[in-house]
C-alpha cells in the first residue's frame, strides 16, 4: 500500500505495464474523434463518425442481433447453469457424477473451433433428418452460445454454493420447509449475486464470440464481431472506433456503479455491526 | 423384569431411542445407542469430536436416516419421518440464521411453513422476541448483530414452533469463553422458563455439567454412561469417563483380597496396595483399575503410617491456581500422581509449602478410590 517503498525500477515497470494495456484503448478513443477517413492519420476533431455509425444500418442491425443473442443465451445459460451448479454442489455422488462434472466444464476448455464445427455438423445432419433447424441463424447461434456460457455459470454458481453454510438449508428443512421451497426461498436468494455475475459473464462471452458464431451463423445473421472482423479485412474506418468508444464508456460506467454499490453496502454493514457490538457490550 | 415394567409404567419416557445404528460405509458412526429421555429434561450428549454425538443428533432431527433402530417421541414413531414433518427443532452450531431475512422474518419462517394466520404469527414472533430480549432488533439483519445476539435469535427461532423436542448443537461453541459462561445460565433459564425437552450436544464438559440435568458420555459411537453430573463425576463406570470428566489418577492391578467390606488391589505402579472400603463382584485376580481424583489425594511433608493407599514421591511440577495448587508427584515407579491441594492446607498446619524436588508423602482415604473394570 505504501508507494514510498516501491523502487524506481518497480514504478517504471508498473507504468510500462499500464501504458501497454491502456495506450491502445486511449488511441482508439482519440481516433474516434478523427476527421480523417484514415484510422491512423489525425485530420482534426470531428464527431461525424458517431453520426454515421448510427446511420450505418449494417452495423446497427448487427449490434441489435448481437444484443438479442447475448441476452437470450445469457438467460438460458443462467437457468441451465444454475441447475447444473446446484447438482454439482449439493447432490451426493450418483453413478456418472464425475462424468457429469467433466462434461459440464468441457465447453470451457474445448477449443471453440472444435465445438463450433461439431455443432455445425450436428445441425446439418439434424436438418437432413428431421428438417429442424431449417436454416442457420439466430437459433443455432443461441444454442451454441448457451452451451458455452452455461459452463461458466455452472462453475460460478457451484463455487458460491460450496461457500454457503449448508446448515442454512438444513435449518429451513428443520423448520418445516420442503426441498423445492427451500431452493426458491433460501438457496436461490443466497446465490443471486453469483447468478448475476454469471449472467454478465455470459453476455460478455456471447457478445464477443467470433469463432463459434462463424460456424453457426447463416447468410441473414451477422453478429457485431463478424461485421468488425470483415471490416478489418476490407479496411477499417473510424466508425468502428466510435463504436468501440461507446462500448468502453458503457462498460466503464457499469463497473464504477457496481463498485460504488458494493462498497456502499459493505460500509453500511460494517457500521451496523459496529453499532450492534457497542450496544451488546453496553447492555 | 417386574421392576422394569413397574418403572416404565410409572415414568414413561418422553423420547425413547432404541438400539440406533448409523453406518457410513463399513464404519459405524453410531453403534447401537439406547437412551430414554424424560419430559422437560435438559440432556447433554458429551464426547470428543468424531464420537458420533452429532450424527445421533442429526438422526433425531431427521437429517440422517438411521441404518437400524427406532426413535419414539411422545408415543409417535418418528424414525422414518422427514425433517420437515417432525415436531422437533434444532439450534445449529453456526446458528444458520438466514442472512437475507430480518430477525423477525427468521423467527417467523417456521410458523409460515405451517400456514399459521398472519396475526398469530406476529403475536408469536413478538412473544419470542420478548423471551430472548431482542424486541428492538426485530428489523435487523443477522449480520448486523453480535455473536451473542445471533445466538438468542437462533434460540427464539428454534422455539417459535413450540417443538416437542429441542436439539442444541454445540449451543455456545461459536462464542468466546467469557461470553459463554455468562450465556450458559441465561440459556438454561430460558429453556426452563419455556419448559421444553432438550438434547444438547457438546464437547465442553464444563458446559454439560453447568447446563444439563443428565449427561450421556459418548465414545466411538457408543453411549458409555448416563447419569446426573454428580453421578458421573463421583461414580464413573469406566476409564474413559473417569479421564474425560475432570482429572484423575489411574492405577491398575489384580484384585488380591475381595471381602464384603474391602477390596485390595496390588498396584505395581504405586509400589503397594490400594485398599477400598467396599466389596466388588468379580473373580479374585481380576485385572481392575482404581481411579483417584486429584482433590482426594492428601499431601504431607512428614512420613505417614506405611500401609495401603499411601506412597512416597518427589514433587516435579507445581501449577498454581490461586485458591489451590496442583502438584505432580513422581512415585518410585516413575508414575506421576496429580494432587490438588488447597493453599490454606499449609498455612493451617503452619508449614512451608513443598517446592520442586521436595520429598512428599501422598495418601488417600479408603472410601475415595473408584474401582473400574473396563
Amino acid at each position: 500500500m505504501n508507494n514510498q517503498q516501491l523502487s524506481p525500477f518497480l514504478k517504471g515497470m508498473l507504468l510500462l505495464g499500464l501504458l501497454f494495456l491502456y495506450i491502445p484503448i486511449v488511441s482508439l478513443v482519440v481516433y474516434s474523434f478523427n476527421d480523417s477517413k484514415l484510422v491512423t492519420v489525425w485530420g482534426g476533431f470531428s464527431t461525424k463518425w458517431y453520426v454515421s455509425l448510427f446511420q450505418n444500418e449494417q452495423i446497427m442491425s448487427a449490434v441489435k442481433l448481437s444484443l438479442q443473442i447475448a441476452l437470450a443465451s445469457a438467460t438460458a445459460a443462467v437457468i441451465l447453469g444454475t441447475i447444473a451448479g446446484f447438482v454439482l454442489a449439493r447432490f451426493k455422488r450418483f453413478p456418472g457424477s464425475s462424468l457429469f462434472a467433466g462434461m459440464m466444464t468441457a465447453p470451457m476448455v474445448m477449443p471453440e473451433v472444435i465445438t463450433g464445427l461439431s455443432m455445425l455438423l450436428l445441425f446439418i445432419s439434424m436438418q437432413q433428418l428431421i428438417g429442424v433447424p431449417a436454416e442457420r441463424g439466430f437459433f443455432t447461434i443461441w444454442v451454441g452460445h448457451t452451451t458455452l456460457c452455461m459452463a461458466y455459470v455452472a462453475v460460478v454458481v457451484r463455487s458460491r454454493l460450496l461457500e454457503i453454510d449448508q446448515s442454512l438449508e438444513d435449518a429451513a428443512m428443520d423448520l418445516g420447509a420442503r426441498p423445492l421451497k427451500i431452493f426458491f426461498v433460501i438457496t436461490l436468494p443466497l446465490v443471486t449475486q453469483a447468478i448475476a455475475s454469471g449472467f454478465l459473464l455470459s453476455v460478455t462471452l456471447s457478445l464477443d464470440d467470433l469463432v463459434m458464431t462463424a460456424f453457426l451463423s447463416g447468410p441473414g445473421s451477422t453478429t457485431l464481431p463478424q461485421v468488425i472482423f470483415s471490416k478489418v479485412r476490407l479496411g477499417l474506418n473510424p466508425e468502428i472506433n466510435a463504436l468501440a468508444s461507446i462500448t468502453v464508456l458503457a462498460v466503464g460506467v457499469l463497473v464504477i456503479v457496481a463498485n460504488y454499490l458494493m462498497l456502499n453496502s459493505q460500509r453500511k454493514r460494517e457500521r451496523a455491526l459496529a453499532a450492534a457490538m457497542r450496544e451488546s457490550n453496553a447492555s | 423384569m417386574v421392576d422394569a415394567a413397574k418403572q416404565s409404567a410409572s415414568e414413561k419416557p418422553y423420547l425413547s431411542i432404541t438400539n440406533i445404528v448409523k453406518k457410513f460405509g463399513d464404519t459405524a458412526a453410531v453403534d447401537g445407542v439406547t437412551l430414554d429421555i424424560r419430559r422437560k429434561e435438559i440432556f447433554a450428549l458429551l464426547g470428543s469430536s468424531g464420537c458420533g454425538k452429532s450424527t445421533l443428533l442429526r438422526m433425531l432431527a431427521g437429517m440422517e436416516r438411521p441404518t437400524s433402530g427406532q426413535i419414539i417421541l411422545d408415543g409417535q414413531d418418528i424414525t422414518r419421518l422427514a425433517p420437515y414433518e417432525r415436531p422437533i427443532n434444532m439450534m445449529f452450531q453456526s446458528y444458520a440464521l438466514f442472512p437475507h431475512m430480518s430477525v423477525a422474518d427468521n423467527i417467523a419462517f417456521g410458523l409460515k411453513q405451517d400456514k399459521m394466520p398472519k396475526g398469530e404469527i406476529d403475536a408469536r414472533v413478538a412473544e419470542m422476541l420478548d423471551l430472548v430480549q431482542m424486541r428492538k432488533y426485530a428489523n435487523r439483519k443477522p449480520y448486523q448483530l453480535s455473536g451473542g445476539q445471533q445466538q438468542r435469535v437462533a434460540l427464539a427461532r428454534s422455539l417459535a414452533k413450540r417443538p416437542k423436542l429441542l436439539l442444541l448443537d454445540e449451543p455456545l461453541g461459536a462464542l468466546d469463553k467469557k461470553l459463554r459462561q455468562q450465556t450458559q445460565l441465561e440459556l438454561v433459564n430460558t429453556l426452563e422458563k419455556v419448559g421444553v425437552t432438550c438434547i444438547m450436544v457438546t464437547h465442553d464438559q464444563e458446559e454439560a455439567m453447568t447446563m444439563a440435568t443428565r449427561i450421556g458420555i459418548m465414545s466411538e459411537g457408543q453411549l458409555l454412561q448416563v447419569g446426573t453430573p454428580a453421578e458421573i463425576y463421583d461414580y464413573p463406570n469406566c476409564r474413559f469417563t473417569a479421564e474425560f470428566i475432570g482429572d484423575t489418577n489411574l492405577f491398575t492391578g489384580p484384585v488380591v483380597v475381595d471381602e464384603p467390606d474391602r477390596v485390595e488391589i496390588e498396584a505395581a505402579e504405586l509400589g503397594g496396595r490400594i485398599w477400598i472400603d467396599h466389596g466388588i463382584t468379580g473373580p479374585k485376580g481380576m485385572q481392575v483399575w482404581a481411579s483417584i481424583r486429584p482433590e482426594d489425594v492428601r499431601v504431607d511433608r512428614d512420613p505417614v503410617a506405611a500401609g495401603p493407599n499411601a506412597a512416597k514421591g518427589a514433587v516435579t511440577e507445581i501449577a498454581y491456581f490461586g485458591s489451590y495448587s496442583v502438584y505432580h508427584v513422581k512415585l518410585g515407579s516413575g508414575k506421576v500422581l496429580k494432587a490438588m491441594v488447597p493453599v490454606n492446607r499449609w498455612h493451617e498446619a503452619n508449614l512451608e509449602p513443598p517446592t520442586w524436588g521436595d520429598q512428599v508423602y501422598v495418601s488417600w482415604r479408603a472410601d475415595m478410590p473408584v474401582v473400574l473394570t473396563r
